[in-house]
């Protein structure tokens, strides 16, 4: 640079520090439509548009596949079926099972067989539609139990031990034995699935995705184009939502669209319509919970022996981690003193599930919430109760988990009695006692919830972070890191730990996106971990610049490097006050380096799978919501009237953001357990493929009355970024105290002495059957 | 020729498809990326623009999904999208409101939700939940749990200063109205595809004579799910919106006429007027944005056994006045409906005006919407309840549902158990038991025949109990 630019100088008040309630640093143009997603992006030149050929059958094998009409049809310029791929045909993120299109066989309803690329979306679409395939049909297991009685598994199953919990079953004064199904999810991101592959030199590749795994989808473009990863750039800069449903299932669209931009030297653009989306990516894990727990007369847990058995689809995908993060959430916030937990990995000719916000861990925390439920019925007890008295404690050896994590922090005990306190929980109980004597249709429910969630990738590796950190000459700042920006804030959290570590304004520094060019081989944004690892390795970059300054400043102003601090825009040095900016240019025409990379990789944490037994989690978040329902019996409809909760979320890095993860999560965690129900016909065709039949929550299922807190007062005890917690996944399962509140307004229908049989999710018809069946329970006591 | 306002520009499209979605013309033609598409459906609200009309010189605001509104529709309007809000690079108040409550995570429903909390700033004095809520029913945010959002439809009103769109509004008003005179009816052909709107009902059975394989569009809101989803391109689309008789309005001896392109929106109140029950029901059936683009024409017009209206028309005893080029007539509408999705209507014939006999003293109507989700959801079941009493006798009875049959039916054994019979529980529990003799539902994606047929008896039940009663006290929907 021959002339310096122009200093930028401080503003009179710095904003944006770490713990201040910014906005999120897209919310301008989120809001006039300026900011961008990948179908928003100008198609360069010649963009060719990609779709795909979906299987009609759930299982079987293609005896015969004619593309010829699919070929000439109006627009068409390529269409590619297996053996077109020019390298690996497998993109199974973990195990092998995933075909990029399919060969020979196909394993679900929705199964992508061929892909064409032509003129225009509508002609590609179109196109897609005209294949002639032969199949010969195979027996389909489209069910969790049709998949157990075949011993049809995906992965093998594992289990976690303490102690010999058959016996102490048996001993018990209490037992009980149950089964209980929890549903799967659709993440219903609103941006759906899409890519655009622009072919470059050398046989390169750039992939403009929506994709929470950057570095996963490069490896696949170049593994499936058979070139380095070296040649193949991702960028993301945003997602319009992505929820776990963006993990591993954005990879195949973008290698799908890389194969056919390679074979036509065109830039190609792949975007799946709402209902291809649904059909052909994977969902939340259904779950069948069945168990055995015995308990004393105070409905004290002695031990649990429990199978969780996740329905994972065609193929393993995730599901061994998913299955894993269940049976590691199956205690919750309770001391199970013997306990043998099992995951089975069910094979079902479905598509293959993947991840979704909470990762297994929501259906094995609801699994024990179900438990703890029917123990508080069969001891006649409030609920609350009943989980109160079995937290973990320091006290007694009550505070180890069934996999020998230790729980180091207590704060659920005094979270929840916070909580049962601020949500007038005992005197809601008696009023609602009074209601329901009182009606004999309209009856209300209430239920307070506890949470406690693992905060770590279970895969050890994963647990890493890179950043890269630019200050120009002008003192404004270039940040980037591997984590991706989905709506959760992470690019804005990230810029508020580099600004305090500088103490400049967050204007100065500018988020750019994530590239796979930029910081290499990251983890995807996932397991709640983006400010975790992304924050602590952009702080690792910052710090290396300030050395660097500090050192410098030191040496040429003739100071000690004690005398050097940040400040409110400035640089203090000695007795002379520097703007920031003014030192950068100083220290530039030094030659002093000013960028950096940084690196983070997470301390403590080990796990020995064959053991069952470790520290798996570095820490765990906390949190607990008091719901109120009203339930309509005679139909089965419901409304949540109010929710209280208070979470856990150390020291936040940004309330704003925080509370809008804890609402958010909350009411998605509320639709998961209430009126998003997935439904398959008996050949395997999902039949829930857009929002018309597939119910998400809409803005009058939130409540009048929510009232959300973040726990004051708490910082992480462990040394995170800032003493913050993660915050992405552990609020979803504040909703389970949402199905357990209609579960209690059921119950009162039996006056509270019959457990209702109420699979998640809790539609209105399942409400409507509970209530026949508690009537009729209560008839039939009562005669 | 389609001629309209974009924001301010006035647009004379000669060449681009009338029937394609006005979403993809945004997206692809002009490069307004700003709106979205979510689901081409008209189910998730991403896409929601506003389009203003003259109305007796002012402006009338109104949220739609952008993709099923055909491009041709736009005529004589004024498009406004997100792009247009923001001016001089200040946001709009509502922008504003926005982002200072945290209303947006990912962004990609935000600009549908800015459209509509507009329309909504637009057509409502002051902020208010439940209106508040209404007006947002049809926009999807799966990130923030809406908390923050209808925190911004408050703020937004603060402090209330007129906007650009408020300084221009006589301005903008007469601008249309004369767009309107210059070309009245419109008749736009791009390559195969062939727009027409005329203007009165005599050209528009003409025009169906001369084009047999036309089909009409009134608000989109089901026929343009054949093209997004089932990928149809129209050859020929009459659109009903223009037509002067379809947008009829008024009572004539006893007798409330409604021309079947009246919107929801537009008739909302003079039925609910009529029959406060089928507020709930109206401001359950779909979104806001459907609202004001559906009419119920269309909902008899396309014969689903799914619609909401249907079973009130049933129930209210309603007649067709139906009309082509040969003449008119009236048809009941118990003979309308002839089987899924078939329908009385003649080659060439359309629906003019739906006719509603006015209530006298001791009618009573019930009308029940039973769905997955009480807002913007397709009923499992609707039922609603007819009845004439004299005193506690009951002296003509109507009863009819949706969702329990291949077409909306009225349930004739129950209305014979009950008429003339005493208003009681037991009545109401005989014609109950009755409903298996006349309805053998499906299982579906919404609910399965069991909880139907339950659910249809129960119903019974509420309405035993409803008499007298706050709705509150029996319907969990009309709680706050």
């Amino acid at each position: 640079m021959r002339s310096l630019p122009e200093a930028r100088s401080a503003g009179a008040t710095l904003t944006g520090k770490v713990g201040e309630r910014v906005r999120h640093e897209s919310a301008h143009k989120h809001v006039n439509g300026e900011a961008t997603y990948v179908d928003d992006r100008p198609s360069p030149a010649g963009t060719l548009h990609a779709y795909v050929g979906l299987s009609t059958v759930a299982h079987g094998r293609i005896e015969a596949m004619d593309v010829s009409a699919v070929r000439s049809a109006p627009g068409v310029i390529d269409v590619i079926t297996v053996d077109d791929i020019p390298g690996h045909r497998d993109i199974g993120p973990v195990f092998p099972g995933d075909p990029l299109l399919a060969e020979g066989d196909v394993s679900f309803h929705g199964q992508v067989l061929f892909a064409v690329a032509a003129t225009s979306y509508a002609a590609a679409r179109r196109a897609a539609r005209l294949a002639t395939v032969a199949y010969a049909e195979l027996p389909a297991d489209l069910t969790i139990e049709a998949g157990l009685a075949n011993d049809s598994f995906v992965r093998p199953s594992h289990r976690q031990q303490r102690g010999d919990a058959t016996a102490a079953i048996d001993g018990a004064a209490h037992s009980l034995e149950s089964a209980f199904h929890i549903g799967g999810q659709e993440q219903m991101y609103l941006e759906g699935q899409v890519s655009l592959c622009v072919p470059g030199e050398d046989g390169g590749m750039t992939v403009y995705t929506s994709t929470q795994h950057p570095a996963e989808g490069q490896k696949l473009v170049a593994e499936v184009l058979g070139i380095p990863m070296s040649l193949v750039t991702v960028d993301v800069r945003r997602m319009g939502g992505a929820f776990g449903g963006k993990e591993t299932n954005a990879n195949q669209w973008a290698c799908i669209a890389a194969v056919l931009a390679r074979r036509t030297g065109k830039p190609v653009k792949l975007r799946l319509a709402r209902a291809e989306d649904m059909i052909a990516t994977g969902k939340r894990h259904p779950f069948l919970s069945q168990y055995r727990v015995g308990f004393d007369n105070n409905g004290l847990i002695e031990g649990l022996d429990i199978a969780l058995s996740g329905g994972c689809g065609m193929s393993p995908d995730l599901s061994d981690a998913i299955v894993d993060r269940a049976m590691f959430h199956a205690d919750n916030c309770y001391f199970l003193p013997t306990a043998n937990v099992v995951g089975h990995r069910v094979k079902t000719h479905t598509v293959s599930n993947t991840a979704f916000r909470g990762f297994g861990g929501p259906q094995g925390m609801l699994a024990i919430e179900e438990v703890i439920e029917r123990i508080a019925t069969a001891t006649g007890q409030d609920a609350l109760d009943v989980r109160k008295r079995n937290f973990y404690s320091a006290e007694g050896e009550r505070d180890t988990t069934h996999y020998g994590q230790r729980v180091e922090q207590h704060i659920i005990a005094p979270l929840v009695s916070r909580l049962e306190e601020s949500s007038e929980y005992r005197r809601r109980r008696e009023d609602i006692r009074a209601f329901n004597a009182g009606n004999s249709v309209l009856k209300r429910g209430l239920a307070l919830t506890p949470v406690k969630f693992g905060i770590s990738f279970t895969v050890q590796h994963l647990n890493q972070a890179g950043a890269l950190l630019h200050v120009y000459t002008d003192g404004s700042m270039q940040l980037n890191h591997g984590g991706t920006e989905m709506g959760q804030g992470l690019y804005t959290k990230v810029a508020q730990v580099v600004a305090s570590e500088f103490q400049v304004d967050l204007s100065t520094v500018t988020c750019t996106a994530t590239r796979t060019d930029k910081v290499p081989n990251a983890s995807p944004t996932a397991a709640s971990s983006g400010s975790d690892l992304n924050g602590m390795a952009a702080r690792d970059a910052a710090a290396k610049i300030k050395t660097r300054l500090v050192t410098f400043a030191a040496e040429h102003f003739g100071v000690e490097e004690e005398s050097i601090r940040f400040a409110a825009g400035e640089v203090v040095i000695g007795e002379q006050r520097l703007a920031f900016a003014d030192l950068i240019q100083l220290a530039y025409v030094n030659r002093i380096s000013l960028s950096a990379t940084g690196y983070y990789r997470t301390p403590k944490i080990h796990y020995d799978r064959e053991a069952a037994h470790g520290r798996p989690f570095f820490y765990y978040a906390y949190g607990a919501a008091c719901s109120e329902v009203l339930i309509d019996t005679l139909t089965g409809e419901y409304k949540l009237t109010r929710v209280d909760i208070c979470h856990d979320v150390g020291q936040s890095l940004n309330p704003a953001l925080d509370i809008g993860q804890v609402e958010g999560g909350f009411i998605q965690g509320m639709g998961w357990l209430t009126t998003e129900e997935l439904v398959w016909g008996d050949d395997g065709r999902l039949q829930t493929i857009g929002p018309a039949t597939y119910k998400i929550p809409a803005v009058g299922d939130t409540p009048a009355a929510f009232n959300v807190e973040l726990l004051p007062d708490s910082p992480n005890v462990e040394a995170t970024i800032f003493h913050s917690k993660a915050v992405g996944e552990p609020p979803l399962m504040l909703a389970i105290s949402v199905w357990a509140a209609i579960r209690d307004a059921v119950a009162s229908l039996g006056d509270y002495r019959i457990s209702p049989e109420l699979d998640a999710p809790a539609t209105p018809e399942r409400v409507l059957t509970a209530c026949t069946q508690l009537r009729a329970a209560q008839r039939e006591s009562v005669t | 020729m389609i001629h309209f306002l974009l924001d301010d520009t006035e647009l004379r499209l000669q060449d681009a498809d009338p029937n394609g979605s006005v979403l993809d013309w945004l997206r692809e033609t002009r490069g307004l990326t700003g709106t979205k598409e979510g689901c081409a459906s008209g189910d998730c609200g991403a896409c929601t623009v506003v389009v203003a009309d003259a109305v007796e010189g002012d402006l009338r605001y109104q949220a739609i999904n952008a993709c099923v509104t055909p491009l041709g529709s736009l005529h004589g309007k004024q498009l406004i999208t997100v792009e247009h809000l923001s001016e001089g690079g200040q946001l709009h108040p509502t922008q504003q409101a926005m982002v200072d409550c945290h209303g947006s995570q990912c962004g990609f429903c935000t600009p549908g939700f800015v459209m509509s909390l507009f329309a909504h700033l637009k057509t409502h004095r002051a902020p208010e939940r439940h209106a508040l809520l209404e007006s947002l029913g049809g926009n999807l945010c799966r990130c923030t749990g809406y908390r923050p959002i209808v925190e911004a439809g408050v703020r937004m009103y603060d402090p209330g200063a007129a906007d650009r769109f408020d300084l221009a509004g006589a301005e903008t008003a007469s601008r249309l109205e004369a767009i309107c005179l210059e070309t009245p009816s419109t008749d736009a052909k791009v390559s195969e595809h062939h727009y027409l709107a005329p203007d009165s009902a005599a050209d528009l059975g003409e025009v169906l004579a001369r084009h047999p394989g036309a089909r009409l569009v009134a608000g989109g809101t089901d026929l343009m799910l054949e093209h997004t989803q089932g990928l149809v391109e129209f050859e020929t689309l009459v659109y009903t919106g223009r037509v002067a008789e379809l947008q009829q309005l008024e009572e004539i001896d006893g007798e409330l006429h409604v021309g079947a392109a009246v919107t929801y929106s537009d008739c909302c109140e003079v039925l609910c007027g009529h029959w406060p029950d089928l507020g709930e029901l109206i401001e359950r059936l779909g979104s806001r944005q459907i609202r004001n683009q559906g009419t119920l024409g269309g909902n008899v017009g396309t014969a689903s056994p799914i619609g909401d209206m249907p079973p009130v028309l049933l129930a209210l005893g309603a007649r067709l006045r139906l009309r082509s080029a040969a003449g008119e007539r009236e048809l009941p509408i118990e003979g309308y409906f002839l089987d899924y999705r078939q329908t009385a209507l003649q080659p060439g014939e359309f629906i003019q005006s739906i006719i509603l006999p006015l209530p006298r003293d001791g009618d009573w109507l019930q009308a029940y919407k039973i769905s997955k989700r009480l807002e913007d959801d397709i009923s499992a079941v609707c039922a609603v309840f007819w009845l004439r009493l004299d005193g506690e006798l009951i002296s003509d009875v109507r009863l009819a549902f949706g969702g329990m049959a291949a077409v909306p039916k009225r349930a004739s054994a129950a209305e014979q158990v009950l008429l003339g019979q005493t208003f009681d529980e037991s009545a109401l529990s005989a014609a109950a038991a009755t409903l298996v003799n006349d309805f053998a539902p499906i299982s579906d994606m919404r609910a399965s025949a069991d909880y139907r047929l339950q659910v249809a008896r129960n119903l019974f039940q509420r309405l035993w109990l409803a008499r007298g009663v706050d709705a509150a006290e029996l319907r969990v929907a009309r709680h706050a």
